[in-house]
Formats: C-alpha cells, sequence, structure tokens
C-alpha cells in the first residue's frame, strides 16, 4: 500500500509539473487530472509492479506505449467514420464467414426475434460472442478497438517479461562459460532489446492487416484478444489462468487447441519440472494444467448450452470448421480444392487437410522442446496458414512476434525476396478479385494462385525463422565458425 | 528449394545479376517494347476464332424490309425534337406504344462537379425512354439492349429511326428468346448511367433518377447505334469501355464477320483492315490501328454508350457510322464466355518489370535497412501532395473563380497543374526533416522502396488497364533505372520532366491526333491537353473512371519519390 501511495504521489506530481500547470485555470482540469493521473498509475501498475525504476520506465516506455495506442485507435477511430469502412467489411480477405460481422448482426437480429441464431446458415460464432454482443452491440466499434489494444498490450507485456527471461537465462549461461569464444557477437545485450516489446505493440497495433481486420468488425479480433492474453498468463506463469483463456481460445475456434503444448512446455520448464515421461511430477502436471483446461471448457460449453438452451451451436460452430461447408474464396487453401474435387474424396481430403493444422505440433514440440515461446509463434503461424477460414487478422498475430525474432536476423535468407511477394500478393488480391468477379476477364484460377504463392510466401517466411532459429542455437552451442574435419570452411543446410 | 537454401549457388547467382544488372535491364525493355511491337505483326498474332458455332453467322437471317420506313421515323423523330427542343418523350412513348412495346420512362437530374465546356453542360436533367419486346418464349429471363443516344442538334435522328423500325420489324418475330429493350437515352453518358444505375438498383456516383418502373430479365448483350446520315459508306465498330474494359472479342469477331458477309465496309478505330502485312506500309497501318486502341483504352473513358454496360459485366459494342439499312438480325447473346481479349497480351508487363525485378536484387544485395524513418518522410509528403492533387482542383474551384479572371472549368484545370508543379518544388529533402544529414544508404533504401512500388503499382495497372500500364511502363521504368543523386542534375531533371504521367499525357494527345491524321499546333494541342484533363476529372466524379486517382494518388507520387532521389543530398 505504501509503494502504491508513493507511486500515486510521484504520479500527480509528474502530471502538475509537466502538463497541468500552465492550464490549470480553466474548468474541468480537475477531473481530466484526476482520470489522467489514474489511467497512468494503471498503466504503471499493469506493466512494472515495483517502484524501482518506475519513473525512468514512466518517461521512456509508457509514453511511448500510450502514444502508440492512441494513434493507432484515432486511425481507427477516422476509418471507421470514412466510406471505406464498408468496403473494408465486404472483402473476402478480411473477413470470414465464421468472423464476419454482418453475419453476427444477423444472429442478433434472430435472437432478438426469440429464434435460435444457429437457425439458417448464416450465423456461426459462439453463443458467447452473440452474448456479448447483445450487450454492447451499439459500442461495437469501441470493442473491437478495445479487442485490438488489449492483445497489444498484452503482448506487449508478455515480450517484456520473455525476453527479461532471455536475458537472465543467457547471463546463466555467460557465467558458467557455456557459449564458445567466438560467439559473442551473437550474445543480446539489453540495449537491441530494449524496444523490442514496443515494436510487437507496434508491429500488432498499426499493421495494415490489423487495422483492416478491426474496421471490417471481423471478430478474429476478439480471438486474438483471447490468444494473447492466454500468452501473457502463461508467460507470467500464471497456470489457471493460463488454462482458461486457452480453454476460451479453444472454444472460439478449436485451432488454438494445438498451443497447450507449448504453454504446458513453458510452465514446466518454469516450474522445473523436467520433461521426461518417466516422472510421476511430469504426468502430474499434465494431470493439473488437464483437469484446469477442460474443466474451464466444460464450464464455457455448459454455460453456453445454458444460454441458449440448445446444443444447435455445436454443429453450426464447430461442425463448419471442421467440415468447411462454405467454400467462399479466401486467403486459404481450402475452398479451391474443395470447389474442384468430387465429391467422393471429399471426407478423405478434408481428414488430411485438418490433421495438417494439428500435425505439425508434435514434431516442433519434440524440436523445440527448450524454447516454448518459438513453439508459440510457430504454431500461430502454421494455425493461420492452414486453418479453413483464415483471414488477415490471423496473419497479424503471428506477424506481431517477428520483432522478437530480431537478432535471428543475420541467419535468414529469403526474408527479403518473401517481403515482396507477400506485399505483392496483398496488393494484387484486390486486383484479381475485382478481375475475376467484376471485369469478367480472369477466373478462379487466376486469384487461387495469388492465394498459393501467399501462402507459400507464408509458409518461406516460417520456415526460414524456423531454420534461423535453430541455426543461432547450433553456433551457440558449437561456435560461429564452423570447421569441416579437413579445415575448410562449412556451411549448414537444411534438409 | 535447393536454389532457397544453398548459400553457395544464390551467391553465384546474385553476383551474377548484379554484374549483369544494366545490360539485362536494357534487353529486358527492349524485349518488352519489340514484342509489343511485334502484336501488330499479322503473323505473331492469333487468328481469331468463333469459340462456338451457334455464333456462327450462317445462322442469321439476312433481310430488313423497313428500311424506306426506318428512315422517314427517323425524320420524324428530328421534326418533333425539333419542335420539342429536347427529347421527344410523348411523341416516343406514343411511337414505340403503336409499335406493341411496354414503354417506360426515367427521369434522372445530375449536377456536375463543373461546368463541362465540351458538351456545354452544368446542370443536367433528362429523361430515358425505353420499351420492352417481350419474348414470345421465356420471357423475363435474359434480355439484349438496343440503344441509341438522343443528341441535342441534328445528328443521330437516323439511329432512333433505326431502333424505331428495328422494334417493329422484330415484333413481328416469334422465335426471340431474350426480351429486347429499345432504349433512347438523352444527355449520352449521363443518361445511359442512370438507366443502367435504375436497372442494377445501384447508384455509386450520387445521381437522382426515378426508379424504372418495368424490367425485362438480366441483360446479356448491348449495341449502341449512332447513325446520323442516310447514306452509308462504311461501320465503324467502337470497343472500348470505361476503365479500359473491351467486350468480349468473339462480338468483335462476330459483327466483323457479318459485315464481311453482306459486304459493308467495316472499320476498326476508324481504319480499314489490310491484307498486305508483308509490305513496311501495311504493317505500319497495322501498328497506326493498334495505337490508337491503346491510347483510347489508356484514356479510361467510355468512347461511345456502350462503354457503362461493361462495368455491369455486359457484353456491349457500339456501331458508328452510315448504314445502308440492310439488316443484320443476329442473336448477339448466344456469345459463349471465353478468356479475356489477348491474353497474351497480359505476360508483356511482366518483361518490362523483369527489369525492374533485377533492381530489388541489385538492392537485394545490399545491407538491411537502418534508417526506415527517413524513407518514411519523403513516402508520406509525396502521397500527401499527390492527396492535395486528387481534392484540391474541387475544393478550390469557387475561390480561383473569384481570385482570378477564369471559367470554372479552367481553374479547376489549372488548379490541378498548379499542384502538380508545385509538388515538384515542394518535397525534395524531406527526409532532412526527421533525420538531418541523407546519407549514401539513405537514398538506396528510398530507391529500393520506389522500385518495388513502381513493379507492384504497374503489375495491378497492367492487369486492370493493360494500356494503360504499358504507357506508364514505357515511361517509368528508364526514369526508375538510372535515377541516382550522382548522375548530372540538370540534365535528368529535364529527363525526369520530360517523362513524368502529365508531359506523358502531352505527348499522347499530340500522338493521338497524328495517328489520327488531324494534326494540331502547339496552341490548339495545348489547349487539348487542358480539355483532356478536364474531362478526365469530370469521367472520375460522374461515371467513376480510376485513371484520375489512380494517376494523382499512386502514379504521381511514386514519380515523387524518384524526383526525390534525385535531389538526395
Amino acid at each position: 500500500f505504501n509503494k502504491t501511495l508513493k507511486l500515486l504521489m510521484l504520479n500527480q506530481w509528474l502530471t502538475v509539473r509537466c502538463v497541468l500547470i500552465p492550464r490549470l485555470k480553466s474548468p474541468g482540469v480537475k477531473r481530466r487530472f484526476r482520470i489522467y493521473s489514474s489511467a497512468l498509475l494503471v498503466l504503471q501498475w499493469l506493466t512494472n509492479k515495483d517502484y524501482k525504476g518506475g519513473e525512468r520506465f514512466l518517461v521512456k516506455m509508457a509514453a511511448p506505449l500510450t502514444l502508440l495506442v492512441i494513434l493507432s485507435v484515432t486511425i481507427r477511430a477516422v476509418l471507421y467514420r470514412s466510406s471505406l469502412a464498408e468496403v473494408i467489411s465486404e472483402r473476402v480477405e478480411v473477413v470470414s464467414p465464421l468472423t464476419a460481422w454482418k453475419r453476427v448482426v444477423e444472429g442478433l437480429a434472430l435472437l432478438d426475434l426469440g429464434v435460435s441464431p444457429y437457425s439458417g446458415d448464416v450465423f456461426h460464432e459462439t453463443p458467447l460472442i452473440i452474448y456479448l454482443f447483445h450487450f454492447v452491440v451499439d459500442y461495437a466499434e469501441i470493442t473491437f478497438m478495445l479487442a485490438d489494444v488489449i492483445t497489444a498490450v498484452a503482448l506487449y507485456m508478455a515480450v517484456m517479461d520473455y525476453n527479461k527471461q532471455v536475458f537472465r537465462k543467457q547471463k546463466y549461461a555467460l557465467e558458467a562459460d557455456r557459449y564458445p569464444l567466438d560467439c559473442l557477437e551473437l550474445i543480446r545485450s539489453p540495449k537491441e532489446m530494449y524496444y523490442i516489446p514496443l515494436k510487437v505493440a507496434m508491429f500488432y497495433l498499426l499493421n495494415p492487416f490489423t487495422i483492416l481486420s478491426c474496421v471490417a468488425k471481423s471478430t478474429c479480433g476478439l480471438n486474438n484478444a483471447v490468444i494473447a492474453l492466454f500468452i501473457l498468463t502463461t508467460i507470467k506463469g500464471n497456470v489457471l489462468l493460463s488454462a482458461i483463456f486457452l480453454s476460451l481460445a479453444t472454444y472460439q475456434s478449436i485451432y488454438p487447441l494445438t498451443l497447450c503444448a507449448p504453454a504446458l512446455l513453458y510452465l514446466m520448464q518454469r516450474q522445473f519440472i523436467p520433461v521426461n515421461f518417466r516422472r510421476v511430477s511430469f504426468w502430474w502436471f499434465i494431470a493439473q494444467y488437464a483437469f484446469m483446461y477442460l474443466g474451464s471448457l466444460f464450464v464455457i460449453v455448459g454455460l453456453s448450452f445454458f444460454l441458449l438452451g440448445s446444443w444447435d451451436y455445436v454443429p453450426s460452430v464447430y461442425g463448419f470448421i471442421l467440415s468447411v461447408p462454405d467454400l467462399t474464396p479466401n486467403i486459404g487453401l481450402f475452398w479451391y480444392f474443395f470447389a474442384e474435387m468430387f465429391e467422393h474424396f471429399r471426407l478423405f481430403f478434408l481428414c488430411v487437410f485438418q490433421i495438417n493444422v494439428f500435425f505439425y505440433t508434435i514434431p516442433l514440440s519434440i524440436k523445440l522442446k527448450e524454447h516454448p515461446v518459438f513453439l508459440i509463434f510457430m504454431q500461430l503461424a502454421v494455425i493461420s496458414i492452414f486453418k479453413s477460414y483464415p483471414t488477415v487478422g490471423d496473419i497479424a498475430l503471428y506477424m506481431a512476434f517477428l520483432p522478437v525474432w530480431s537478432h535471428l536476423h543475420r541467419f535468414l535468407r529469403n526474408i527479403f525476396l518473401v517481403s515482396c511477394v507477400l506485399l505483392a500478393c496483398s496488393a494484387l488480391f484486390p486486383v484479381l478479385w475485382h478481375l475475376w468477379i467484376y471485369a469478367g476477364s480472369a477466373n478462379s484460377n487466376f486469384y487461387y494462385a495469388i492465394t498459393l504463392l501467399f501462402n507459400v510466401a507464408q509458409i518461406l517466411l516460417v520456415s526460414d525463422y524456423f531454420y534461423a532459429f535453430l541455426r543461432r542455437e547450433h553456433h551457440l552451442s558449437y561456435g560461429l565458425y564452423l570447421k569441416r574435419k579437413d579445415g575448410s570452411e562449412a556451411t549448414l543446410v537444411l534438409k | 528449394m535447393g536454389l532457397l537454401s544453398d548459400p553457395n549457388r544464390r551467391r553465384a547467382l546474385i553476383s551474377l545479376l548484379t554484374r549483369l544488372n544494366s545490360p539485362i535491364c536494357v534487353v529486358c525493355y527492349m524485349a518488352g517494347v519489340a514484342w509489343f511491337m511485334g502484336l501488330a505483326f499479322e503473323p505473331f498474332t492469333l487468328r481469331t476464332y468463333m469459340s462456338e458455332n451457334a455464333m456462327g453467322s450462317t445462322m442469321v437471317e439476312e433481310r430488313f424490309p423497313a428500311g424506306e420506313r426506318a428512315l422517314t421515323t427517323g425524320r420524324e423523330f428530328s421534326a418533333h425534337k425539333k419542335k420539342a427542343g429536347g427529347m421527344p418523350v410523348d411523341w416516343l412513348v406514343k411511337t414505340m406504344q403503336a409499335r406493341g412495346l411496354e414503354v417506360f420512362t426515367q427521369r434522372f437530374s445530375r449536377k456536375l462537379p463543373f461546368p463541362d465546356e465540351n458538351k456545354e453542360r452544368y446542370m443536367v436533367k433528362g429523361t430515358n425512354v425505353y420499351g420492352i419486346l417481350r419474348a414470345p418464349r421465356a420471357p423475363r429471363t435474359e434480355a439484349l439492349v438496343l440503344s441509341a443516344p438522343c443528341t441535342p442538334g441534328d445528328s443521330n435522328n437516323q439511329a432512333v429511326g433505326l431502333l424505331l423500325g428495328l422494334a417493329q420489324y422484330f415484333r413481328n418475330q416469334i422465335y426471340w428468346a431474350k426480351d429486347i429493350i429499345f432504349l433512347v437515352n438523352e444527355h449520352d453518358l449521363i443518361g445511359m448511367q442512370a438507366w443502367l444505375e435504375g436497372y442494377h438498383h445501384t447508384n455509386t456516383t450520387g445521381m437522382d433518377w426515378s426508379p424504372l418502373q418495368g424490367r425485362g430479365g438480366s441483360i446479356q448483350a448491348a449495341l449502341s447505334l449512332e447513325l446520323s446520315s442516310d447514306v452509308i459508306t462504311s461501320m465503324d465498330l467502337v470497343l472500348e469501355g470505361l476503365n479500359g474494359q473491351l467486350p468480349n472479342l468473339d462480338l468483335a469477331n462476330l459483327f466483323y464477320a457479318f459485315c464481311q458477309k453482306i459486304g459493308v465496309l467495316c472499320t476498326i478505330q476508324g481504319k480499314l483492315q489490310r491484307n498486305d502485312w508483308d509490305s513496311v506500309s501495311g504493317y505500319s497501318h497495322s501498328v497506326q490501328t493498334m495505337m490508337l486502341m491503346v491510347m483510347k483504352q489508356a484514356s479510361g473513358r467510355p468512347w461511345g454508350d456502350h462503354g457503362l454496360f461493361l462495368r455491369y459485366h455486359i457484353e456491349a459494342a457500339s456501331i458508328k457510322g452510315i448504314n445502308s439499312f440492310r439488316q443484320y438480325k443476329t442473336d448477339v447473346t448466344t456469345i459463349g464466355r471465353s478468356e479475356s481479349p489477348t491474353p497474351v497480351l497480359l505476360l508483356l508487363p511482366h518483361a518490362v518489370t523483369l527489369s525492374l525485378c533485377l533492381h530489388w536484387v541489385l538492392h537485394a544485395s545490399l545491407r538491411p535497412p537502418r534508417r526506415v524513418l527517413s524513407v518514411l518522410t519523403p513516402l508520406v509528403i509525396s502521397h500527401l501532395t499527390g492527396v492535395a492533387l486528387y481534392t484540391l482542383p474541387i475544393q478550390f474551384q469557387e475561390m480561383a473563380v473569384e481570385q482570378f479572371p477564369v471559367s470554372e472549368t479552367e481553374a479547376v484545370v489549372l488548379t490541378a497543374i498548379g499542384v502538380y508543379t508545385a509538388g515538384l518544388a515542394l518535397p525534395h529533402n524531406t527526409h532532412r526533416l526527421l533525420s538531418g544529414e541523407g546519407t549514401e544508404q539513405g537514398w538506396r533504401v528510398l530507391k529500393l522502396v520506389a522500385v518495388l512500388y513502381l513493379a507492384v503499382l504497374l503489375g495491378c495497372t497492367a492487369l486492370i488497364n493493360f494500356s494503360l500500364g504499358f504507357i506508364l511502363a514505357l515511361t517509368l521504368v528508364p526514369v526508375a533505372a538510372f535515377v541516382t543523386p550522382h548522375v548530372p542534375k540538370v540534365l535528368s531533371a529535364f529527363i525526369l520532366v520530360i517523362l513524368s504521367p502529365a508531359c506523358t499525357l502531352l505527348f499522347s494527345v499530340f500522338f493521338f491526333q497524328e495517328l489520327q491524321e488531324l494534326p494540331v499546333s502547339f496552341q490548339e494541342g495545348w489547349l487539348l491537353y487542358l480539355s483532356v484533363i478536364s474531362q478526365g476529372i469530370l469521367d472520375h466524379f460522374l461515371y467513376g473512371s480510376l485513371v484520375y486517382p489512380l494517376i494523382a494518388l499512386l502514379v504521381y507520387p511514386c514519380w515523387l519519390l524518384f524526383w526525390n532521389i534525385l535531389f538526395w543530398k
């Protein structure tokens, strides 16, 4: 309490000195002053609990973050007011049948009429979302902006915490002389790590993909917020909250289920439980986590049942995600394949495509056992590439993590090519859509070709980061300048 | 994957590309231009073909006995038009009803953003009259449109006469499977726009029109007739529509085949096709025809009343000329869907942009950018200049009219040119606002961004409107290739200005006149240039043509980036 009081006093002193003294005479200043200082306090409390260095932090970090949030909210608010909002909310790249705001409004209308929102084939969001918007439908724009801000702040804090751990681990390793001598240039300095959390928040909030998705009111933004909170609570080491948010994310769109592997690995690493199948403590921890996860999932599912009084939503949401009946073009890989395929093979390929999302969890978990946060990044990327109804909002979430791996830049090989392809594809999506749907001079193959290229570029991007990460780890244990047995310079090749 | 992951092979490839960069650039550019010129050479072009038998000209009944009567109707129409001082709505309604059509009218009004001096109109009010001939079989499912504009003065009366004559003739046939809509539209494209928006329940340009009372089925094809005299020498086929859209090539081929069959001379771009492709004059003739088409398509404006149909995915063409009233009765709608006119064309800009790709690679081998911020400022400022170029001319017309002794149209055009030139003076050295001294690396990063930007922009433009993309690529690619801060300033600035979008437009105006064999003096050319700019702006606000915003918001800022690089310090 003492600390809080001190903090409060300091804050007020600061704000009075810097901002308010010149304008104290105007009316309403007192109220604004109170709001301002309490907001600052909350921010400060959220980001840095101990007082030590708080002042420096306030000046150096929270201020840019606040500025960033204000800037991004302004951009979104301006776009909401412009005529672009309507155009954006119709784009197939931005909204999917699952996340379209139009469909949520339709579901709300059905709900108000006393009809099940899942009757008919329009609404496919979960019951919790529709009840959320039942109350805040008038403030939908604010809700979506808030979701984006929450995501960004959660990622910011999570990455800050993660960076601290990375740094601590590096310090221990250095003290134990575990790194080879020529690896000094690979050691990360606190100076370059200092702005990473801010960059992460910036990559999320100012990413055009996020902005588009927010302006289109795609509910993908809410899913991202839940996943970001899951990441935050996991990195903070809170097992219960982590399980709850993971179950919420799973409830929203099934696929985040695969994130339980990195969460388990991370939490066990944090509690010093060895990943060993023969240890009881290992199984006991998994059982605990599974209990919490399944318990909260059960509660949420039960709650949804009692809200609607029927199980309609299960086939309509999860059946819809898994069996992919809606073949509206999007940036994913599903629609074209299933539009062209003979009905006879549909089930088989459905299984193949869906297993694709879940399958990578096992090899990646084995390979990245020691680096669960990188595993989270990989999993998010895999989900957003291979899920059945991907939108650009999903891509934005994993792209926000790219600054965290900025130290891998020297090992990346195709980053320039890949970013060019991603950029060109993003520009070509609307153009080819226009040619296909309006001008009639192209057809679906053209659009799908771009989709394919876009996804290949994403896969290359992710595998490039994967390779770079593994290579850095390899160098950290074997030295930077590798020699073959005959003494010539060796190169690492990914096979 | 080998190429992407094996460092040795990558290094070899990159060093090869860096070493041979300039020759490859030049060769690609030349190859692109040569290929393009080759398109006018007959052995290189694909033979035209009909994709479906049903469209063969053999299926058509070639008689139209009512030619004389159509001429009389045309004269009658002209008399009533003179009497009414505009569109003789009542007479048209009565005449169409007498021919057994369901007749409806549509009123529309539109205030132009600024007066149109070419056509002398500002507040436009008018009425469209249309009659629907219901198909005896399967009515209200599909429809054809035959339209004739009602223009002031003495022109185009024969087209209305022919339209009404056709209506009467078609009424007596019983085999129609599609509704036929006979439309007489006032104020040419504005009326057409109102009618199409009313028919499809859209409103893209904020025009006022009364809703349509009667409808046929979904429109499959449209023909617009423009005839101004009683005697025929030839018929000209006009294809270019809004934003450079073209109708299905089969429509053009079909029309051409008919003309050949019934022995009417058919011209394209006002030029007759010649058979002596192997002689120099024959080749230059077909190059001229092609260049005319390219110019018209690049302008992005509809060159006939059919131009707005294409936006609704309706195959349409205009037929201009003088008709001898031998009738082709066609069922143009059976046209099968084929690919876009010339898919081969799509490959071409890539040859040109390939030279750009090489530039990327050259820059890719540089170290990664440090000062992204110094690139951001020129980017933002050039785009703000672009936004100013887009918005200011319309915003400030009133002020300009008050301050200077000019008409409103002149005010708009001169403001646009003013903003454009001001942009040249304004943004160089903007990168120093934030980061102090510009570095050697700074301009390289800026050039990388600009070249990438240009490549994506040209690629997308060429996909939508190939001709525009080609003309822009032809002028902008050399600029993108040679500009650095180290070339001689005055000379390069001169070249840069000569190759800028505005100057390209000026040269295009002269070139176009030259191609049409109507050469103009510099004075006339300049006036024409001003009117072309005002028409471009009007086209954007009236029909939603995209050329003006494209140039103002994207191409011009991109060009400013190169201007920035030249004056990098």
